[in-house]
């Protein structure tokens, strides 16, 4: 089997097993709804003020959501016993890594898409107007959330406190991520163009190239044993 | 050797001591307080030494899979996170009649604070993978990323805002304070530096009799 196959079919089998049992993804997206009553309750209903802490409520939204998605990476394989099963896959092991990523970013796009419709009702955001940079903003700080996430979903995955620690190691890594984001949409948002924000889609590009490169590289090593 | 470190440490702590109070002149504006700085830049540079040694002892261990490598990662991580804290803390205490603040979310502050937490982070991992190879190979792992997203947690934190002084050692056209200035400085960054490699060198010998003892 090529390399490219081989994580086709890692990438397959997780969203067919998704697809079949809903498990993350129904409880992900009631998630996402509670996530807009908590900020509306948090943040009041005033119009003026939510829309200067629209782009950080919404990438709160992505990547509390984005966090409970990831952690859940490599429980199919735990709590069925198929982690061996997982190992025996012939050939180098970083396939195995592409097909989570492939199968996380699939997930998050879900997510992701219906975070943002609940916004467009619910807080009155002009997609319209942020159009063709919004989705690259998104795109690429999603990948650098999934790049280090599905890796520290492996490492996370047979540890103690997985739960706790997951977030505390992943949360300070993602700042780069978390600012380039918020900041270019903040001013997409204000409609502002794409070349304003060069600076940051760069930034995100950067990172998002370094943490797939780290992620291809160093994922053979928690998987040794 | 390592004993001879720690009194080489000691006497270049004190000598560092007496030129930061006798030779270097007292600072119009700010007064006493300024010494603060002869203090402050060392722990900040000894900071990210350490998590430098960090990175390239992870890297050691991953390709030859020495304890040795481990331990030298795991006693630098722990100093290292000890000097981050303590950088932060003479800085506030220097900030607070300077700037007239304790903390102010500046670039420099901004992106020290991200280094001190992603390294506790580090700590706790190691704190909770019981099997010893197992902890060195996912802390190797952790060291690197983080040593790797520093450039990335610079830029951006830099882009976001910006208020710290300058550099005033290591920038373009060279330092430009007196000689009264530089040189305490000078002699307290070595003796940091001392410090540091003492401190390191105790606590991976530590590290390897807890091994041994444990074996």
């Amino acid at each position: 089997m090529s390399y490219a196959r081989r994580a086709f079919v890692v990438a397959w089998k997780d969203l067919l097993v998704e697809r079949r049992s809903k498990e993350t993804l129904n409880a992900l997206l009631f998630f996402a709804l509670l996530l807009l009553f908590v900020f509306q309750f948090a943040l009041g209903p005033d119009r003026e003020r939510l829309a200067g802490v629209l782009p950080g409520v919404l990438w709160l939204g992505f990547i509390l959501s984005g966090l409970l998605a990831l952690g859940r990476t490599f429980l199919v394989e735990r709590e069925h016993d198929c982690w061996e099963g997982l190992l025996l896959a012939p050939g180098d092991k970083s396939a195995i890594y592409v097909g989570k990523l492939a199968g996380n970013l699939a997930l998050m796009a879900v997510v992701e898409t219906l975070v943002l419709g609940l916004f467009v009702i619910f807080f009155d955001i002009d997609l319209a107007r942020a159009f063709p940079g919004l989705p690259v903003v998104v795109a690429l700080g999603t990948i650098g959330l999934a790049a280090v996430g599905t890796l520290f979903a492996a490492m996370t995955a047979h540890i103690r406190a997985r739960e706790v620690l997951f977030p505390v190691l992943l949360l300070p890594v993602q700042v780069p991520v978390l600012l380039g984001t918020v900041k270019a949409t903040e001013a997409l948002l204000l409609g502002e163009s794409l070349a304003s924000v060069a600076h940051w889609i760069k930034l995100l590009a950067a990172a998002d190239v370094v943490y797939i490169v780290v992620g291809l590289l160093l994922f053979d090593v928690i998987l040794e044993g | 050797m390592v004993r001879a470190l720690g009194w080489l440490s000691a006497v270049a702590l004190a000598l560092g001591l007496v030129m930061a109070f006798g030779v270097a002149p007292r600072e119009s504006t700010q007064g006493n307080v300024q010494r603060i700085m002869y203090v402050h830049p060392p722990l900040a540079w000894v900071a990210y030494l350490a998590f430098g040694v960090v990175a390239v002892a992870s890297i050691v261990y991953l390709a030859r899979r020495r304890a040795g490598a481990d331990r030298l990662a795991h006693a630098s991580a722990e100093v290292g996170v000890v000097f981050t804290g303590l950088a932060i803390a003479t800085g506030s205490i220097w900030g607070k009649p300077t700037w007239g603040t304790w903390w102010t979310w500046d670039a420099r502050l901004t992106s020290v604070a991200i280094l001190f937490v992603m390294y506790l982070g580090y700590l706790l991992l190691r704190g909770t993978i019981e099997d010893g190879e197992r902890a060195a190979r996912y802390c190797a792992v952790l060291g690197i990323i983080a040593a790797l997203d520093m450039p990335l947690v610079h830029f951006s934190v830099y882009w976001w805002r910006t208020l710290h002084q300058p550099p005033s050692l290591m920038k373009p056209g060279g330092f430009s304070g007196s000689a009264t200035i530089l040189w305490p400085l000078l002699v307290n960054l070595a003796a940091f530096t001392v410090l540091y490699a003492y401190l390191v060198a105790k606590r991976a010998r530590l590290l390897r009799a807890e091994t041994e003892a444990l074996a």
